[in-house]
């Protein structure tokens, strides 16, 4: 090797090393989706999978298929690869869904009612690892009874049943002769949706095109990509450089764009809940009087205003506050006063530490938060603080959920839930005695008798006012034995750019994914006219 | 200078090495099961997801029984064993996807980077190692021998998100992360190769000072030595002494450094390519490994291996042919 080689090399180097940084100074990752027919959004979060068979748009929004129902902006139900809203038989235990008609897979071939079939099945199957199928518990049996109709016999009558239709359909055709845990339709779908897959490159990005023979008619954005970003300062950087034309993001970010005039924050209203579990089975969380002790000495309107910067409301049970289902009257305000008076009344005394004692118990107990969760840990620091005021002990540990499970038993656990569709969905699994303890349901061992026959009632009954007085029995019954403390409903923020007429926000669960959000109905959004 | 190649000593040593990995690669698969099987984290808690939050307890159960995690970890081995000498390396349970499909899909990428980065700190380092040792205790050498130390003490994914801080966040001038930008489909050399600038620098920076360092130490000592003082009384030009004595002789060490740096490039690289999304096969193994994906990170164990053993080889080759003393004996 000469002497020349080696400089030759090194300015080759260098040049190459220049070469670069200036195409890229010359090419900045300045706007790159101008044109108003392709949207680029934010998220932190991607699916496992984009096989519906395996979980992928179960509440619908899944943009690749369609279920047989979907969801309006109200989060009311209305038809989709149903021609209309099912036929309920009078004992609530069979619904017959009568198909549309002409609607084809984007390879071409037809929908039919051996799809619907096929994919019920599949799902049902023990062989098929999915785990959410535990939803479609109350399902005895589905059968395609002729090509246009599908009749799901149940175990028990359930109520809320046609909210779980809205279950993305997979074709027979394609998936039906693959692995269903590992073939290719998981990262390879096929669907009736108003999108097609053109790339998913996993941990970067999922790419979709519009459907051109989409039966609802093709949307008007034709490219749509969903970048997938864990660190919401890289998201916020990336969406003020143009690079993303919405955004979710945290409050405290989001509040750098409420002065942009370019720029729309979309506040979605939730039922997604943080609550403190008060395990039956603890000395000091099992008494009625410190339950309801430490459900008057929280003080969720603080945590709201100081935790969420406000995006948020308190929580009184599993169900917010502005919803139709909501009890009038089960508010609770923040009463230190009472709360120290009922602990008095019930003999729960200061100690010299001021931590109070009953019969030889100290009032302490323990409440894990999982490690690495910002906002629950926010949540148990202030929910600590606020019980020592009331003379209640409780001491923070952090864990993953690996540590945390063995301890549900007798430990709190600062919890999160919530699923708008039906009451049903969320409070059964939360406050049935007979699921206390089974896997992450009822974690508290919740057991209160008049809840469990409520419950059942609320999903037996087809009628929407036996319904609501069920729901009602519940929130009231929380009043006066709270086996969880409700502190906050957390609201989800988004920022979007003002080029589309469209954006708009349903009520969100507590697990928001790629349906979520104000590209729920991105299929619908028009370029603004200017 | 040209010498025939001794092909018949090289592939005896190769063949030998071959033969010795595979109780290696044996031993270390048994390892990999078993520190998954020992790892606080539970396989169907990180399949089910959320979801797994609201299953039954008895969905629970059949999901850790269709994955096969209820199974003895002597009986999971042998099961996973028997199936990759078939070749069939299973199914990756976090990608729910086939384990070739994953590598394959992966491992050009992974490659892509870590050759860039390879290149960068073997020139880079070179190039400064010699300047620094041609005038040592000069303002280049003691800048560069700090920035060396400096930046060896330095975490590469501490290195990979000050990158990003700088280039892409306050100058705007580089892409965070991704192999292409979030709205383009296709996958153009272009795109690619502005997306590959931050990260093969960092994951090359990271390993600048060792080949720098070595370098530096080998030059400088040869320059010392007797064939040097012997150039240089011949009256040769100093280019030639520096570059055809002291360089020749002080690239020895570096070469066994090559062999033993890949490890650590690989290790390099889980960081780099999860802070810059890059899609390789190194992001994948972070990923298997919180989720406890045996299928998945039993392969991958066994290509980083390979990889190890193949370094090594390649290294003692090269030194063998370099300094024709040492032989292939090894």
């Amino acid at each position: 090797m000469t002497a020349r080689t080696i400089r030759g090399a090194a300015a080759a180097a260098l040049a190459a090393v220049l070469t670069t940084g200036a195409t890229a100074c010359s090419n900045p990752s300045g706007p790159a989706a101008t044109a108003a027919d392709s949207a680029v959004v934010g998220i932190a979060t991607e699916p496992e999978t984009l096989s519906p068979l395996l979980g992928y748009g179960k509440d619908g929004n899944s943009k690749i298929f369609d279920g047989l129902l979907t969801h309006d902006a109200d989060m009311k139900l209305k038809p989709a690869l149903a021609e209309a809203l099912p036929e309920v038989s009078a004992d609530g235990r069979t619904y017959t869904y009568r198909l549309r008609q002409g609607v084809k897979f984007s390879d071409g071939e037809p929908f039919t009612a051996k799809d619907v079939e096929f994919t019920y099945r599949t799902i049902l199957d023990p062989r098929t690892n999915n785990a959410s199928k535990t939803e479609l518990d109350a399902i005895e049996s589905v059968t395609a009874e002729a090509p246009d109709r599908v009749v799901f016999t149940l175990k028990y009558p359930y109520a809320p049943f046609a909210e779980r239709t809205v279950l993305p359909i997979a074709p027979a055709h394609v998936a039906a002769g693959q692995d269903v845990n590992g073939g290719e339709f998981t990262t390879r779908p096929i669907g009736t949706g108003p999108y097609l897959l053109t790339g998913w490159s996993k941990g970067e990005k999922i790419a979709f095109r519009a459907n051109p023979s989409y039966w609802g008619g093709e949307p008007a954005v034709k490219k749509f990509t969903m970048a997938v970003i864990k660190d919401d300062d890289v998201r916020a950087t990336r969406l003020r450089s143009g690079e993303l034309d919405a955004a979710i993001l945290p409050p405290a970010l989001a509040r750098g764009f409420a002065a942009d005039k370019t720029r729309t924050t979309y506040a979605a209203k939730t039922f997604d809940y943080r609550n403190v579990t008060l395990p039956t089975a603890h000395a000091v969380t099992g008494d009625t009087a410190v339950r309801q002790a430490l459900d008057l000495a929280v003080d969720r309107r603080a945590m709201v205003d100081k935790l969420l910067d406000s995006a948020g409301k308190a929580a009184y049970g599993p169900v917010p506050t502005d919803s139709p289902w909501f009890t009038p009257g089960t508010e609770r305000a923040h009463d230190l006063d009472r709360a120290k008076r009922l602990l008095d009344a019930a003999g729960w005394r200061p100690a010299a530490d001021g931590i109070r004692v009953k019969d030889g118990v100290r009032a302490s107990f323990p409440l894990w938060y999982t490690t690495g969760d910002k906002i629950r840990q926010d949540h148990t620091l202030a929910f600590a603080s606020d019980a020592k005021k009331a003379g209640i002990e409780v001491r923070t540990e952090a864990g993953t959920w690996e540590v945390i499970e063995p301890r549900m038993k007798t430990d709190a656990v600062l919890a999160g839930g919530g699923s708008p569709a039906d009451p049903d969905f969320d409070q059964y699994l939360l406050l049935n005695s007979a699921l206390a303890g089974d896997g992450f349901n009822n974690m508290a061992r919740y057991d209160n008798p008049a809840v469990d026959r409520a419950l059942t009632d609320a999903r037996e009954s087809g009628d929407p006012a036996v319904r609501k007085a069920a729901y009602d029995t519940v929130q009231r019954e929380l009043v006066k034995n709270p086996g969880y403390v409700f502190l906050t409903h957390i609201d989800h923020l988004y920022v979007v750019n003002d080029k589309w007429d469209g954006p708009g926000t349903q009520v969100e669960p507590h697990d928001h994914g790629l349906g979520s959000g104000p590209w729920w109905n991105v299929e619908h959004w028009k370029p603004k006219q200017k | 200078m040209i010498r025939r190649l001794p092909w018949g000593p090289m592939a005896r040593m190769a063949g030998r090495r071959t033969l010795f990995a595979a109780p290696v690669l044996l031993v270390v698969t048994f390892g990999v099961f078993a520190v998954a099987a020992l790892s606080p984290f539970d396989p169907v808690k990180a399949y089910a997801g959320t979801a797994g939050l609201t299953a039954s307890q008895a969905e629970l159960d059949q999901l850790r029984a269709n994955l096969g995690a209820d199974q003895p970890l002597v009986a999971r081995w042998w099961h996973w064993l028997t199936s990759a000498l078939t070749g069939d390396l299973g199914t990756s349970s976090v990608m729910r996807q086939p384990v070739t499909d994953v590598i394959t899909g992966r491992l050009g990428w992974s490659a892509l980077l870590a050759c860039c980065a390879f290149a960068l700190a073997v020139l880079l380092g070179t190039v400064l190692g010699v300047l620094a040792a041609r005038r040592q205790g000069g303002l280049l050498d003691r800048g560069a021998s700090a920035l060396a130390y400096t930046l060896e003490a330095a975490p590469v994914f501490w290195l990979g998100l000050l990158a990003i801080w700088f280039f892409a966040v306050r100058l705007g001038v580089l892409p965070s992360g991704g192999l292409t930008d979030a709205a383009s489909d296709t996958v153009t050399a272009g795109q690619v190769a502005r997306h590959l600038v931050l990260p093969a620098l960092v994951l090359g920076i990271s390993q600048l000072p060792w080949f720098f360092l070595y370098v530096r130490q080998g030059v400088a000592d040869a320059l010392a030595e007797d064939p040097v003082r012997g150039a240089r009384a011949r009256g040769l030009a100093e280019r030639r002494v520096l570059l055809g004595h002291g360089l020749r002789s002080g690239m020895l060490p570096v070469l066994t450094l090559i062999g033993s740096r890949v490890p650590e490039l690989i290790t390099g690289a889980l960081l780099v390519e999860t802070v810059f999304s890059w899609p390789g096969i190194a992001a994948a193994t972070v990923q298997a490994a919180t989720s406890v994906d045996f299928p998945l990170l039993a392969a991958l164990t066994v290509l980083a291996t390979a990889a190890v053993l193949a370094g090594n080889l390649l290294s003692d080759l090269l030194y063998g042919l370099a300094d024709p003393r040492v032989g292939f004996d090894g």
